[in-house]
């Protein structure tokens, strides 16, 4: 009988942004959906992102920012991901990012931005229905 | 920019047992998954790897929720690695009885060791599993072996009284105590203060820390009185926030290590634990094929229809469909 996939999930903070409750609701929210939440913790690099990424051998990278710093720090960790071989993770971000800042960060490989006001059960659709097999 | 080959061979991870023994943490990180999910892929790769796993030594750390578990890994760790080994940690986390998910936020604690290219860290729920480990939790201590780390620490999901399956996996097992949780009594009870191979009083700067101390000694010198267990459970004092006691808990499982060698006990612990693995095993596929042909036949939903109603009892037909499968699994044991 072979157990029931579950989808499992790194939630983190990149950078030196300390504002962590809607990443802990968030961290909630998954759990409560089903999923398997790795939360990192806050003040984390790209490289620790991915390494998290790699070692629970995550299906979804969930990212936080509310300082401003998404343009660098999304890219970059879809970027890394890219190069230890992790192409199939699905990664989304929210917090508080510009509206003209989303195609940019679409087109580098986030694949969904959530912004204050986003239905819960709608990115957590999102995530069900994007997610690898 | 690695180099296209790897990367490739990153993507298609072809050989995932072979990757494991070259060093691979993304194979070992995949490993894992299908060993949680009892994926039937990870059959194979263990037959590969058991051959080269019982080499590292396996470390327990128990305890109460927030008693540091977490951060004395974490500090330990560094320990460890200052001293040239590399590590394997397994962290442990309850899934919810209710919806199936998990926040596993273990590697809060952690962050420090996770660049660090001698550290594995894997989160892992319980997934309904008791005993303060999940299923796998075993198996996946043989594939950071075979990964080659040294030292493999497994974290418990944070532990009441009795969640004492540690033992069967771990050489060497810490009980985490903290100060203000209860008086002399509690440390008189059975179960998990009967599990310590060393204990740990952390949050050792806290009110009631001497008297915690003093009360844990008086129960180990007891044990060695009432039990004449030769092996003194030392009892050691940190803080493991300020990374306060680290050498010296490092130097006291060194010398369990010793004492289980010189004694001739880690070799009986280790063949008392491969006896339990193997049957455990054994009841479990066997409980799979069973249920299995239970439930596809539509057998299951008749025979609890009658149990229900009384018509049938359970006892009898336990015996029925044991003997019934007994019978059909013949000499070959083709009953799947």
């Amino acid at each position: 009988m072979a157990q029931e996939r579950k989808i499992k999930i790194i939630v983190a903070k990149p950078g030196l942004d300390g504002h962590d409750r809607g990443a802990k609701l968030l961290a909630r929210i998954f759990a409560e959906a089903g999923m398997e939440v790795v939360y990192t913790g806050l003040r984390q690099t790209p490289e620790m992102i991915v390494e998290a990424a790699l070692q629970e051998d995550a299906d979804v990278v969930g990212l936080s920012s509310l300082s401003g710093v998404h343009n660098y720090f999304f890219p970059r960790v879809v970027e890394l991901l890219r190069e230890k071989g992790l192409d199939d993770v699905l990664v989304v971000g929210g917090g508080i990012i510009p509206l003209e800042d989303v195609d940019g960060l679409k087109s580098a490989g986030v694949k969904a931005i959530f912004g204050p006001g986003t239905d819960t059960n709608a990115i957590v659709d999102f995530i069900k229905n994007n997610v690898r097999n | 920019m690695i180099p296209d080959v790897e990367r490739h061979s990153a993507l298609m991870l072809t050989d995932v047992a072979g990757e494991i023994l070259k060093g691979s943490p993304r194979a070992a990180a995949r490993l894992i998954t299908w060993l949680e999910n009892e994926d039937p892929r990870a059959f194979p790769c263990m037959e590969a790897l058991f051959p080269h796993s019982g080499r590292a030594y396996v470390i327990g750390i128990t305890g109460s929720p927030g008693a540091g578990k977490s951060t004395l890994t974490d500090k330990l760790t560094q320990t460890i690695r200052s001293s040239g080994l590399t590590v394997g940690i397994i962290a442990v986390d309850p899934s919810s009885p209710f919806t199936g998910g998990a926040v596993l936020g273990d590697r809060v604690r952690m962050s420090q060791l996770s660049l660090d290219p001698g550290v594995f860290i894997r989160s892992m729920a319980t997934r309904g599993f008791l005993g303060g480990m999940a299923r796998a939790t075993g198996e996946v201590v043989k594939v950071l072996d075979a990964l080659g780390k040294d030292i493999i620490l497994i974290e418990t999901v944070g532990v009441g009284q009795d969640e004492v399956d540690i033992i069967g996996i771990a050489d060497t097992t810490c009980v985490v105590l903290v100060p203000g949780l209860g008086d002399a009594i509690q440390s008189m009870k059975s179960g998990i203060m009967e599990i310590a191979d060393i204990f740990v009083i952390n949050k050792s700067d806290h009110l009631g820390a001497d008297q915690l101390y003093t009360e844990v000694t008086t129960r180990v010198e007891q044990d060695h009185h009432i039990k004449g267990r030769p092996w003194l459970a030392p009892v050691v004092k940190t803080v493991a926030v300020n990374n306060e006691g680290m050498e010296d808990l490092w130097e006291r499982i060194e010398g369990h290590r010793r004492y289980l060698k010189a004694s001739g006990e880690f070799m009986q612990r280790r063949r008392e634990r491969t006896g339990r693995e193997t049957l455990r095993m054994i009841h479990h596929e066997i409980f799979r094929l069973v249920r299995r042909r239970l439930e596809d036949t539509g057998e299951m939903e008749r025979l609890v229809g009658e149990i229900t109603d009384r018509k049938r009892d359970p006892y009898s037909v336990m015996k029925e469909v044991l003997s019934g499968w007994l019978k059909q699994a013949g000499p070959t044991g083709e009953a799947s």
